[in-house]
């Protein structure tokens, strides 16, 4: 089956229906969300609802941080990420912020875990920004491949049978194969919010047959998805970083 | 993980297990076929069981992730594999005869017979590393033959594919591969510069050339480490009568700085084709390694030799392209030289490793005998070598990026393209001729290599003010070439 995994879309509408047509045109089967459908951008309302028909037609989804955050005012956040959290609050429907915090911290599905952070701790929402992160959650894990985003840069790790890392920047449409014979962690890219440099839509697709994940890059209207932040007067710097990727 | 159970006569995945043909120190090989299939087959499987080497393991899985990405006559072609998670192996085409290793008991080999094997291993390796893929295991014992002459690389355990995860990258502390024809950046940790392979390739064309291994056989970090400041003999210590062309090769493949050596295995395979064109520094005449002054800077002021900063081949290979201009030398033919030159200039001013070749085609006729002299009894081909370099001087190229050719050929545009296939050129500029008789009769020279050349093509014309000046240019004898 060939699945399409997203995280971090962030309520950003253009890159995330820019990546569903290209996914749907290269034949995914199946969707993955990772968590993190809000915060940030403009268009929570849409998201929300997108990704509660996608749910009806069989995607997985889990819960990410700003999600949580909708619900709980207990989550902790930068100022920006908090003033976007309240104002997505008053947006969303009942039944919109019930479908958010209703959704898993994790799923499991074959030999694949799907986790918004470092899965040792899902409920921590810790960032895999190196190696040694990236052992504490394939060690915490079960599943031979985890998949999780937060941190907004594609990245790719695996384990040996001896325990010993690697680490690795994904290059986009370049399929790698997660060999058998050792336990990966598949860092995804932003949907919505890229901080790699590149301002394109990021999000990966997983053959399950041949085991080959390949990272893809999604040109989107940047500038569309930046004039809602600032037409809803959310903080600039919240357009502004979209159209460097930073 | 599944124990190894393979036995003659087994089927795995529909390959059916025949003789064990070699067992090495990480794999075992053996002979299988598949009814689909007709070409000799190979099962490659790794060493697994307990207290093996780790790297047996690791190897495999390298070769596994990357055999299935090459192709071209380089590589043997990959036909399938299996996992650990039941039984692992590869299967790859078998190629016919033995591995550079069997010439061993032959060495030193002659100049020009070396010239040939190292030739064609270059050409291999530029292959591979367009690929994204850097061997490192350059040894005899990883090169095979075709019947046709091409050379086969094997063993893909050790290497780097800069598109892929690098899982040899964390794993050992010590650089795995084969201790006299390490590159002294590998002792770094230094995995994504494709000049490894160029020093590699060095150590096997002065192994050949001399019976000796130019840095020993040492296996222990310390004795591989003394690579990194203290250079080798050069041959013409060991050997009175070693070519100044071929010292000058070899002795750059050899340089401890990768930025020193030639920029890519093209350039090199380029500099093997055309040993009367090398140019010759203080490298080919060297009896004596460097002074010892120079070997302490090198020891310790290691400025120079700390790693760097993560490298894409792809792109670095970019930079480094051979380009061949292809000129015409009749009178009137100035306006478009010049054209030429111009195009050629802000090619080369943007990549300051780009090597230039110019060519001219001496059009034989297809029936008349042919003679090497013209009218007032000059020869032309002399001629012609003295307008190339005369056309070139302005461009004030270093020596060492420029060479100039006549092709004597029937078919001009079938000469260009003969050239640039042979020689892995990688941008061809051409003029196009202008308003011309010849052209209605003959066809275009550069329509024809615009439509069939493997790489890219410039085409040029006149400024349209050096156009109108000249008009159609008139005087054209019959054995000049038009583009």
């Amino acid at each position: 089956m060939l699945l399409a995994v997203f995280a971090d879309i962030h309520a950003n509408r253009q890159a995330f229906g820019a990546c569903l047509d290209y996914a749907r045109a290269r034949g995914a089967e199946r969707m993955i969300c990772l968590g993190d459908y809000v915060g940030y951008g403009a268009d929570p309302e849409w998201t929300v609802e997108t990704m509660m028909g996608l749910v009806d037609s069989g995607a997985m989804a889990v819960r990410g941080n700003h999600d949580n955050a909708v619900g709980s005012a207990a989550e902790s956040m930068n100022a920006q990420a908090q003033a976007a959290i309240e104002w997505t609050r008053g947006r969303l429907s009942a039944a919109q912020r019930g479908f958010l915090a209703d959704l898993p911290l994790t799923l499991h599905e074959e030999d694949r875990l799907y986790v918004h952070s470092e899965a040792s701790h899902p409920a921590r929402w810790r960032y895999v920004q190196d190696s040694s992160d990236a052992a504490r959650s394939i060690q915490a894990a079960s599943a031979q491949i985890t998949f999780c985003g937060h941190i907004h840069q594609p990245a790719l790790y695996s384990m040996s049978s001896a325990a010993k890392m690697t680490s690795f920047v994904p290059t986009s449409g370049v399929p790698v194969q997660l060999l058998a014979g050792r336990r990966w962690l598949a860092v995804l890219g932003s949907v919505g919010q890229p901080r790699d440099g590149d301002p394109a839509a990021s999000f990966a697709m997983f053959d399950t047959r041949s085991r080959e994940i390949t990272y893809c890059r999604v040109p989107y209207d940047v500038e569309a998805a930046a004039g809602r932040i600032r037409e809803n007067g959310l903080p600039l710097w919240l357009a502004d970083r979209l159209l460097v990727g930073r | 993980m599944a124990r190894s159970s393979v036995v003659s006569g087994a089927v795995i995945d529909g390959f059916t297990i025949g003789e064990c043909v070699h067992r090495g120190g990480m794999a075992t090989l053996w002979d299988v076929t598949r009814p689909d299939i007709a070409m000799p087959l190979l099962m490659k499987i790794p060493l697994m069981s307990e207290g093996e080497d780790p790297a047996a393991i690791v190897s495999f899985e390298m070769e596994q992730m990357i055999l299935p990405r090459l192709s071209g006559p380089h590589v043997p072609a990959c036909f399938g594999s299996g996992d650990f998670g039941r039984q692992p192996y590869v299967v790859i085409e078998r190629i016919p005869g033995k591995t550079l290793y069997g010439r061993l008991g032959d060495l030193p080999l002659s100049f020009e017979e070396t010239r040939g094997i190292v030739g064609k291993i270059a050409l291999a390796l530029a292959d591979l590393h367009r690929q994204n893929v850097i061997h490192h295991d350059i040894k005899p014992s990883s090169i095979m033959f075709r019947p046709g002459g091409e050379a086969v690389l094997i063993d893909f355990g050790l290497s780097h594919h800069n598109r892929l995860p690098d899982l040899l990258q964390e794993e050992f502390r010590l650089p795995y591969g084969t201790a006299p024809y390490m590159a002294p950046e590998r002792l770094l940790g230094v995995r994504d510069d494709a000049r490894s392979d160029l020093f590699s390739l060095g150590v096997l064309a002065y192994f050949f050339t001399t019976g000796v291994r130019p840095f020993g056989e040492s296996e222990t970090m310390r004795g591989m480490r003394r690579r990194l400041w203290r250079d080798t003999y050069p041959p013409r210590k060991l050997k009175a009568d070693y070519p100044p062309w071929l010292q000058e090769i070899v002795l750059r493949c050899l340089e401890i700085e990768p930025v020193w050596r030639h920029p890519t295995a093209s350039q090199l395979a380029f500099e093997l084709g055309h040993p009367d064109q090398v140019k010759l520094t203080a490298r080919s005449e060297r009896v004596d390694r460097d002074p010892i002054s120079t070997v302490w800077r090198r020891r310790f002021n290691r400025g120079l030799t700390q790693p760097k900063p993560k490298s894409d081949l792809a792109a670095q290979l970019a930079t480094c392209p051979i380009l061949a201009v292809a000129l015409d030398t009749t009178e009137g033919s100035e306006p478009l030289n010049e054209a030429l030159r111009v195009t050629a200039q802000r090619i080369l001013a943007t990549l300051p490793s780009a090597r230039l070749a110019c060519l001219n085609v001496l059009k034989l006729g297809r029936v008349t005998i042919d003679r090497t002299l013209d009218e007032q009894g000059n020869n032309k081909h002399v001629d012609r070598l003295i307008t190339l370099r005369h056309w070139a001087a302005p461009l004030k190229l270093d020596e060492n990026r420029l060479t100039v050719h006549v092709l004597a050929a029937v078919e001009p545009a079938a000469a260009i393209l003969e050239f640039a296939k042979v020689n892995r050129v990688d941008h061809i500029v051409i003029g196009a001729r202008q308003n011309s008789m010849l052209r209605s009769l003959l066809g275009s020279v550069s329509s024809k290599v615009v439509a069939e050349a493997p790489c890219t093509v410039t085409v040029v014309r006149p400024t349209r003010a050096a156009a109108l000046q000249s008009g159609s240019a008139s005087s054209k004898s019959p054995d000049q070439v038009k583009a």
